[in-house]
């Protein structure tokens, strides 16, 4: 069996498995990490968002090998318990859910933006989560969590 | 004849206590400072599960943080039935509130024997129970020497309004951290010691049979355990997730199908509906004392499609078996209700079936979650006592769990020579709105009818006029109108499976019942909020009308492309009151810029909480409204995907803003299917007051309009 060597969550891995097995199966199934989630496996919902490099992606249509020697971050990399990323406060702090089962994906999209544009606008909000879906309707809080965000990370 | 006069109202414990009146069946206090609370219903992300907590602590006068909340399952919880309807705050909160006075008053009770004082000089803090001097004992120290396996008894008095201190004050769900942090919490992402994955094939034909199948591709796959055949239901059991995959494609290679059955002509709803045999039901009749002379009658036609409850997680269920006894994991929304129909089809007493929650996504109604907690302890019977997780796929989500039922619904209304309304005549064609599991004789799981001797399919039928309703869900008019005459005609066949999804009839009827109203104050050239005010008696209703007109500056100046709207309703007729403007602007397609509410709730125990549903429901209903609908061809569902089946993204999410009014005295109400009848109505009246056109066939696109402006 081929190997693939990417970081997740920083940390050096070496999987083997078919290198054509999507990122999402290899995270969830074989590596147990269940942080993103499974919506449609194809590409359509954001569920499944991870971060590779610095663009949020949907890991469920990206094969193993198109991450090689790249660096992949999950939500169980984004903040934990002691330290949450400014983001899951502000998530918090807004409430900014419902179920919540689209979550992961939102912050790990809502992550990759703030990289690339630490003081975002609204419109610009919309736009990166663009691609996520909310079956719940909690899109408004979203945003407005995004934005809080944003502007206690500039603060710090 | 001589009645015996009733008893001056005798005092009754709230129906869900009554139904399950063991204390300890509720509430349990530990020795080391925690209660834990175990309350029927579920959460689904409806924040109800912090909601109960605040009402308990509140009651009991203790921290919200000592507060433990048990998932409901068969083996420990009271049986609340189903959490649907928007009535789990009334019930189970009702419940629990008596149900934590009287065990308040109990241990209030014993430490007065105990310090050997009178009850009257006790405070209880944060369950520190103190008395005069420095006496003090706790609900803690108190644990075991108090009983709560004692029923409850009616006539305890909650606290009054006024001295509740949490409920009604807005705090944060107590679900939402593991979520946010990516913490394991839904059923999807539980793994049980040994656990294997199974997957189901279904046909895409509609109710096509499993004629033959070829096994030889799927056996090939690793990690195969076992294929599962009973007649048309077929799967396959493996180590792994992957592997599942792989051998379900394998299997679908090697299944001969039969024909499908014939679905309907999507673009002809209405006369598909009213075609079919139906049953036909009186809902309302109101008659005049003396009748105006008609000097004109309208009459308009209405449709909703099918809609999808289009979960973001696909459902998802574990099963263990050990002898003859079987364990079950589930997003349904009735562990007790999805037991009695496992039960049915397993043939087994219910003893032997435990049925735990787990959360799932929000599912907005009977989505699939039942079906796969089926199909999951029917493959797991090949799993030699290993648990067994079944998760559908997303094609199968949109394509073989219920849908809300499609709706068509004509209303007529007579006019005198002012054109004020004198008779009020409503009719509706549609199939049942509600097929849930553990109500009927017969199960109501997918699987169950597809086996080899299969269990009739159940045709979805309507909650009674008491429960709300199905298809006439909010179909009598809340309006004051001489009189009126309400019908509705339920189809007894059914090719497109339906059950319930948020509101039942009720987006539908309210969208039509408002739409024509807007149509008829305008024909007058009346201001269509003054219209609604002048034809309510009602002031709560009243209340919510004024405040969402204040709040959104009725009416607004008119521009050119931007048009304004407004929809009321009371939801069920007995739940929440809520009214809604909505600011619209037509471009290349409609967009919704703005939604203005006002919502009357009664008490509001998690004000924030009530806000975030009534948001969510209101951008959930201009998803309906604008974008959904199940799409079909004679022989298969179309609409498998999100591609296909559309719903609102962020960048067409409309600016929501909402008002609650508090009522600290009445009986608390849900609030999550609220919005949705009038948002509808609010957008489709904007619309005409863009364009100047009615679209009264949902949802309200391009094509929608273009074919409305044809017509007028
Ligand atoms: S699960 Fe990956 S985009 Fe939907
Ligand atoms: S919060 Fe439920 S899908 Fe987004």
């Amino acid at each position: 069996m081929p190997s693939v060597r990417f970081r997740l969550n920083g940390v050096e891995l070496e999987i083997d498995a078919d290198p054509d097995r999507s990122l999402l199966d290899i995270l969830r199934g074989h590596l147990g990490m269940t942080g993103p989630h499974f919506g449609c496996g194809a590409g359509e919902c954001g569920a499944c968002n991870v971060i590779v490099g610095d663009r949020a992606i949907s890991a469920c249509d990206t094969p193993l090998w198109s991450v090689a020697d790249k660096d992949v971050t999950t939500i169980e990399g984004l903040g934990t318990s002691e330290q949450p990323h400014p983001l899951q406060r502000a998530f918090i702090a807004e409430q900014a859910l419902q179920c919540g089962y689209c979550v992961s994906g939102i912050l790990m999209s809502a992550a990759a933006l703030l990289r690339r544009n630490p003081s975002p606008i609204s419109r610009e909000v919309k736009e990166a989560l663009d691609r996520n879906l909310c079956r719940c309707g909690s899109h408004n809080r979203m945003v407005r969590a995004v934005l809080r965000a944003a502007e206690e990370m500039a603060a710090e | 004849m001589n009645q015996p006069a009733p008893a001056p109202s005798a005092p009754t414990l709230p129906v869900s206590l009554a139904a399950n009146p063991k204390l300890s069946s509720w509430l349990k206090f530990s020795s080391s400072g925690e209660v834990t609370v175990s309350p029927g219903k579920v959460e689904i992300g409806q924040g109800i599960v912090t909601a109960l907590a605040q009402i308990a602590a509140d009651e009991l006068d203790i921290d919200l943080a000592r507060v433990q909340m048990i998932r409901a399952s068969t083996a420990v919880s009271p049986n609340e039935g189903v959490t649907s309807g928007s009535l789990s705050i009334q019930q189970s909160g009702r419940a629990l509130r008596h149900a934590c006075a009287e065990i308040r008053q109990i241990f209030l009770r014993q430490a007065a024997e105990r310090l050997g004082v009178g009850i009257d000089t006790l405070h209880i803090e944060d369950g520190i129970i103190s008395g005069p001097g420095n006496l003090r004992t706790s609900y803690w120290e108190l644990a075991d020497e108090v009983s709560l396996d004692r029923d409850a008894t009616p006539g305890v008095t909650p606290k009054i309004a006024t001295s509740r201190t949490l409920a009604g004050h807005s705090v944060q769900r107590i679900d939402i951290p593991d979520k946010v942090l990516g913490r394991p919490r839904f059923i999807h992402d539980r793994a049980l010691a040994g656990m294997l994955h199974g997957r189901v094939l279904r046909p895409e034909h509609a109710r096509a049979q499993l004629r033959e199948l070829n096994e030889d591709g799927a056996r090939a796959v690793a990690g195969l355990v076992a294929i599962v055949r009973d007649g048309s239901f077929a799967g396959v059991v493996s180590e792994t997730e992957h592997g599942a995959e792989v051998a379900l494609n394998a299997l679908r290679k090697g299944a001969t199908w039969s024909d499908g059955e014939l679905l309907p002509d999507e673009n002809d709803l209405a006369s598909f509906l009213k075609a079919q045999p139906s049953e036909s039901t009186v809902i309302g009749k109101k008659t005049a004392a003396s009748s105006g002379t008609v000097a004109r009658t309208i009459r308009r036609q209405y449709t909703r499609p099918y809609l999808a409850h289009a979960s973001i997680a696909p459902s998802c269920a574990m099963a263990q078996w050990d002898g003859d006894r079987v364990h079950v994991w589930t997003h349904s929304q009735g562990v007790y209700l999805l037991r009695a129909d496992l039960a049915l089809v397993l043939n087994l007493p219910v003893e032997n079936i435990t049925v735990e929650h787990l959360e799932g996504a929000g599912c907005y109604g009977h989505n699939a979650a039942d079906d796969v907690a089926l199909d999951a302890v029917l493959l797991a019977k090949s799993a030699g006592g290993r648990p067994v997780r079944a998760q559908w796929s997303r094609q199968g989500e949109m394509s073989d769990a219920p849908f809300g039922a499609a709706m068509a619904i004509e209303i007529e209304v007579d006019l005198d020579a002012r054109g004020e309304i004198i008779d009020w005549r409503h009719s509706i064609w549609s199939n049942g709105h509600a097929a849930r599991p553990g109500r009927a004789a017969q199960p109501a799981l997918l699987a169950a009818f597809e086996l080899e001797n299969p269990f009739p399919r159940m045709v979805s039928t309507n909650p009674p006029q008491a429960n709300g309703g199905g298809g006439d869900r909010n179909s009598v008019p809340l309006y004051d109108f001489p009189s009126w005459h309400i019908e509705s005609h339920r189809l007894t066949t059914m090719p497109i499976r339906t059950s319930a999804l948020r509101t039942l009839g009720g987006q539908g009827n309210v969208f039509a019942i408002e739409s024509i109203l807007d149509e008829i104050a305008a024909e007058r050239g009346e201001d269509p909020v003054a219209f609604r005010l002048r034809h309510l008696r009602d002031e709560r209703a009243k209340d919510v009308i004024r405040a969402v007109a204040a709040r959104a500056g009725w009416k607004p100046e008119k521009l050119p492309g931007i048009g304004h709207g407004i929809g009321f309703g009371r939801y069920k007729n007995t739940g929440a009151y809520c009214a809604a403007i909505a600011e619209i602007e037509s471009a290349e397609e409609i967009s919704v810029r703005k939604l203005t509410l006002a919502v009357d709730v009664g008490e509001a125990i998690n004000p924030d909480g009530v806000i975030n549903q009534i948001e969510g429901g209101a951008i959930q209903a201009t998803s309906w409204a604008l974008k959904e609908r199940v799409r079909f061809d004679r022989e298969r569902i179309t609409s498998t995907s999100w591609t296909e089946y559309p719903i609102l993204r962020f960048s067409e999410v409309p600016d929501v803003k909402v008002e609650i009014i508090q009522r600290p005295d009445m009986d608390p109400v849900g609030a999550g299917e609220a919005a949705h009848g009038p948002v509808t109505a609010a957008i489709a009246n904007a619309v005409f007051d863009a364009l100047g056109v009615r679209v009264r066939d949902l949802p309200i696109t391009r094509d929608r309009i273009i074919a409305a402006m044809d017509l007028s």
